[in-house]
């Protein structure tokens, strides 16, 4: 369906698309195999401008939005969502800067992003707190004109590969949730340091690792925002990125709605392409169907976003659950739809279910999101 | 480090078949694209302007629907574009082909007030298949060249060092510039369009010259200035073995003509 993008969007679109095509595809499965981060990819989106597109014009970036994010990272995900995700969790990482940094702050790291010179990565999760992100244990306390920090963050894309970190931390933990702030910590600081990489059941060119914090000091500047305010930007954050997750999802199940017609065109069973039977038939159109609804609940997600209401945590959420969903339906139905073939590691189907799982696991899992939902609409009904 | 680089729109042959009677390509109804090796030679200039500084000029000769490919061309780095048009250079051989592109070249370097240091073209276009019309370029400026270039070792303001593919390993040549060189796809990965590329490309100024304008002889333009005409069209077979003489130069030369005199 048409989407009437502009002509800067279809530029996007059309940057993307040929990224994935030349440079994604033909090495995805290997990437895959061997657990292997996607350097060289990164630094072709970089090229390409890609890293730019949220940062302002000021900064030296495209001055786009959700939508704009949304475009670039469904066509990045068609050919891999490991990638995808790698590239996603740059933005999300930067994104507590973009919204609550000082310009100081903003003139130090933006740059950097927008170019793609330097990767940014996101640091709540903590093995004690992940859907309760309220119960995060890592600490920041001042000393002179240094923070120091001690924690340790579980699960964090592009952990050891991106240079700067925003991580949350309780400056004040007597207050709960209401104590936590946001701290840039960069590659390189003292006491900063990777675990291992973690060996995961899919999204395997994305880096996983802990990040480990022991009386890592960092310069008092680095504090993002006012003290206090760390849970507000946190919020803000993930609804202004899970529009980005949904397009995961959109990228994901067009490539497996894009193997799994031609497949039944061509396989032939009792003298028939299986696309002739209506089982078949009728599993394609619930794909079909479901992928486009979602590609018009996350655009339409995204293009609110981008007129920047005053509410936006319902149609965000909405876009996630509904898209990632849909993307682990649409995956598995394809591994069906190729039978064998599907199930074997030398067709790409397998590896898109594998991937499917985590889009409805991180960015908050698609129950916290359907809390949030339904808490939204219990106060739009008071 | 100015550099120009030669750049042809072609059919995607990958969809195409011959037209039996002229033994050139049906090309109705087909996509048209940048020439796939003329796309490395651009990209090796960019990576040469990215290194010395300068220019990159993308050129080419072709219809007015050229033009695309010297967007595209921009979008991936290129500072501006040519397009060299006029009707009269319809029906072009390499020969006649080669003509106007020196002419065209030499135009500019006379505006300009100084000479190219490189001029850079894709080992051959995948309609004609000759690779004619690098050296044929080369041979009109006068230009010293290199064919098949897969790897440029090193590069200063006045000259080069490269590697030339050959059928079993390669030659390491070292020439003057101002230079031509033709490359394969071996010698780099071209990158992806840019987003500001992109948006340079949709606002840049193509400039058009036609025959007049690089001061053509009618003579030696188009159907006219095209002595060739295509006889036939076939996959050479493969060559027979091949020996590589060992010993010091004089030993060497004694073989060969030992060899060449069993032949007669």
């Amino acid at each position: 369906m048409d989407y009437f993008l502009s002509e800067e969007q279809q530029m996007i679109v059309d940057i993307a698309r040929q990224i994935t095509d030349e440079k994604i595809i033909p090495v995805r499965a290997e990437l895959d195999e061997k657990n292997e981060f996607a350097t060289s990819i990164m630094q072709d989106i970089a090229k390409a401008d890609l890293f730019g597109l949220f940062v302002p014009e000021e900064y030296g970036g495209f001055g786009g939005g959700c939508f704009e994010i949304a475009l670039a990272l469904e066509q990045l995900a068609r050919g891999c969502v490991g990638v995808a995700t790698s590239y996603a969790a740059s933005a999300l990482g930067i994104f507590p800067v973009l919204f609550s940094g000082s310009k100081e702050m903003k003139e130090k790291y933006l740059p950097d992003i927008a170019t793609g010179s330097r990767w940014a990565a996101f640091g709540l999760t903590e093995a004690g707190a992940g859907s309760d992100a309220g119960g995060i244990k890592t600490t920041a306390v001042l000393d002179g004109d240094e923070w120091v920090l001690n924690g340790t963050k579980q699960w964090i894309t592009n952990g050891g590969e991106s240079q700067i970190y925003t991580i949350v931390a309780l400056t004040d933990p007597t207050k709960g949730a209401r104590g936590a702030s946001i701290f840039v910590v960069e590659d390189g600081d003292p006491g900063f340091s990777y675990g291992k990489k973690e060996d995961k059941m899919g999204i395997r060119s994305s880096a996983t690792r802990e990040l480990i914090l022991k009386d890592c000091r960092i310069p008092a500047d680095r504090i993002v925002g006012r003290k206090g305010t760390g849970f507000i930007t946190v919020m803000k954050t993930l609804d202004v990125s899970r529009p980005g997750i949904a397009s995961l999802g959109l990228g994901l199940g067009q490539a497996a709605l894009d193997e799994a017609v031609p497949y039944a065109k061509q396989r032939i069973q009792f003298g028939k392409p299986i696309i002739s039977f209506q089982a078949v038939q009728h599993m394609l159109a619930d794909m079909a169907m479901q992928l486009e609804a979602a590609r018009a609940l996350v655009y339409a997600a995204a293009k609110h976003i981008d007129a920047h209401p005053k509410k936006m945590s319902k149609a965000s959420s909405m876009c996630k659950v509904f898209a990632t969903d849909m993307a682990m339906k649409v995956t598995t139905d394809a591994v069906q739809v190729l039978g064998g073939y599907g199930y074997m590691k030398e067709y790409p189907v397998e590896k898109m279910m594998r991937d499917a799982k985590i889009l409805q696991i991180y960015e908050g899992t698609n129950q916290i999101q359907r809390n949030v939902i339904g808490q939204e609409l219990n106060k739009e009904y008071s | 480090m100015n550099i120009l680089v030669c750049i042809k729109q072609v059919p995607d042959t990958k969809d195409v078949r011959l037209d039996p009677e002229t033994n050139t390509l049906a090309r109705s109804g087909v996509e048209s694209i940048m020439n796939p090796f003329d796309r490395h030679a651009l990209e090796e200039g960019v990576r040469l302007r990215e290194e010395h500084g300068g220019r990159v000029t993308a050129l080419s000769m072709g219809p007015p629907q050229a033009e695309e490919v010297l967007r595209e061309a921009i979008s991936c780095g290129a500072d501006d574009g040519v397009l060299v048009s006029d009707r009269a250079f319809a029906g072009a051989d390499t020969w006649a082909t080669s003509y106007t592109l020196a002419r065209t070249i030499e135009t500019i370097e006379a505006e300009n007030g100084e000479k190219f240091h490189l001029v850079l073209c894709g080992k051959q276009a995948i309609d004609g298949d000759t690779a004619q019309v690098g050296p044929g370029v080369a041979g009109r400026l006068n230009l010293p060249y290199v064919t098949c270039v897969q790897k440029i070792r090193q590069s200063t303001d006045s000259s080069l060092q490269v590697e030339r593919m050959m059928d079993d390993g390669y030659d390491v040549v070292a020439l003057p510039l101002p230079a031509l060189l033709t490359v394969v796809k071996d010698i780099n990965e071209p990158r992806v369009p840019s987003l500001k590329g992109k948006m340079r490309a949709r606002k840049a100024d193509i400039r058009v010259m036609s025959a007049a304008d690089v001061q053509a002889d009618s003579a030696c333009i188009g159907l006219a200035g095209s002595p060739t005409r295509v006889v036939d069209v076939f996959a050479p077979q493969p060559r027979g073995e091949r020996t590589i003489f060992a010993g010091t130069l004089e030993e060497q030369v004694e073989q060969l003509v030992e060899r060449l005199e069993s032949y007669l």
